[in-house]
């Protein structure tokens, strides 16, 4: 599934890299808090669910290659974060939602191809 | 959803509680950050975590969090376990990561404790 | 506020020791235990568990030591945190939601995102802080039993 069908089907907001969401294709799905945990678990691909804003997150996320980032809880990404995934190119995604539904949405999305 | 099933629906072992698998759970909360465990989540909840410290017990004791489910097969210590025994907190323990956990949570009926937060979250705090 | 005498409704007297964090949250946890049979509603004994329980945190994380003392008055429980450490600068940035100086060792219990102090004004009905740079920070916290 792309990621700009994943944007639309969940009303996520695009800080930043929405020209990225057409052609970046999401193969699974990771939620996490912990840094170091991100860095050993997840897989390329996968779009990662956090509570986190710190610009650290826009590292991990380059090294994994992940899909894209999607910030829950209605935390906002820090002014550094946004300019960092901008330069990175990893699309960030925010939301009023809190992780769980978050998930369970995308999870449903995914498993329905 | 008894906590029978979510034990059966992600092959959780049960590590403290085996006398409570017939408490209902009806919604989750998804956090590996305490502090965003303490602002958000409500009592009766599912906690899921890939916290498997004292503090993670001891928080889910202050807002009266029905149980733990301790996902990615993060390791626990004897001060983990034996704290929950003293507070009453039910431990369950998956490999599954806090994903696919969630994930199938969801798809068979479990709702998330709080749907979003909004501006007047911060100022509600009836709980 | 502050001048007046709590003494007779001190409820209990917690000392907390600097960088212990492997007991940290107990201090909530107990506090909880002393506040239950009192006839106070489960919400306010659960939002008064989040704010100590974020106050611990802040001291262990912080200053070599301090005191969370608990109040019971008629109309409301009051939560006092007294240290002595570093003290805050600038306390409008440190309420700043996602502002933080924590270190790696409080990341790793879940802690230290930012969020502490937001948590404890977001809980409390009155909520004071004031602090002294090199002296140390004085948080004090209301929540009213109606309403």
């Amino acid at each position: 599934m792309n990621l700009e069908t994943l944007v639309e089907a969940l009303g996520l907001k695009c800080k930043c890299c929405w020209e990225k969401l057409k052609n970046t294709q999401v193969r699974g799905g990771y939620a996490g808090d912990l840094l170091s945990d991100v860095m050993a678990n997840s897989s390329a691909g996968d779009i990662w669910v956090t509570r986190q804003v710190h610009q650290n997150i826009v590292a991990v996320a380059s090294l994994k290659d992940l899909a894209g980032i999607v910030v829950v809880q209605g935390a906002s990404p820090d002014k550094d974060t946004l300019e960092r995934a901008g330069k990175e190119g990893i699309p960030i995604l925010v939301t009023d939602m809190a992780k769980f539904e978050v998930v369970g949405r995308i999870y449903r999305l995914l498993s329905e191809g | 959803m008894k906590l029978s099933e979510i034990r059966d629906l992600l092959n959780a072992r049960v590590i403290v509680g085996e006398d409570k698998l017939d408490v209902e759970i009806t919604t989750a909360f998804g956090a590996d950050l305490m502090s965003d465990v303490l602002s958000f989540a409500r009592s009766g909840c599912l906690l899921i975590t890939g916290l498997s410290n004292p503090q993670a017990v001891r928080t889910a004791y202050a807002l009266d969090i029905a149980a733990i489910l301790v996902c990615r097969g993060k390791s626990l210590t004897d001060k983990f376990i034996e704290i929950a025994r003293e507070l009453g907190i039910p431990i369950l323990w998956t490999r599954f990561i806090m994903f696919e956990s969630c994930g199938r949570l969801f798809q068979e009926g479990l709702t998330g404790c709080i749907r979003k937060t909004d501006g007047t979250e911060e100022k509600t705090i009836v709980r | 506020m502050s001048g007046d005498d709590l003494s007779e409704s001190l409820e209990g007297i917690y000392h907390i020791q600097g960088r212990d964090f492997v007991d940290a949250g107990i201090v909530s946890s107990e506090v909880k235990k002393s506040l239950q049979g009192k006839g106070i509603p489960e919400s306010i004994i659960r939002r008064i568990a989040v704010i100590t329980f974020e106050a611990e945190i802040n001291i262990i994380s912080y200053a070599q030591q301090g005191t969370i003392q608990l109040f019971i008055e008629p109309d409301a429980v009051i939560i006092e945190a007294n240290d002595m450490g570093p003290g805050i600068a600038d306390i409008d940035l440190a309420l700043q939601e996602g502002y933080s100086t924590a270190d790696d060792s409080i990341r790793e219990l879940g802690f230290g995102a930012g969020m502490g102090l937001c948590n404890i004004r977001k809980f409390s009905d009155i909520f004071e802080l004031t602090s002294e740079v090199g002296q140390g920070t004085h948080l004090k916290s209301i929540v009213k039993l109606n309403g």
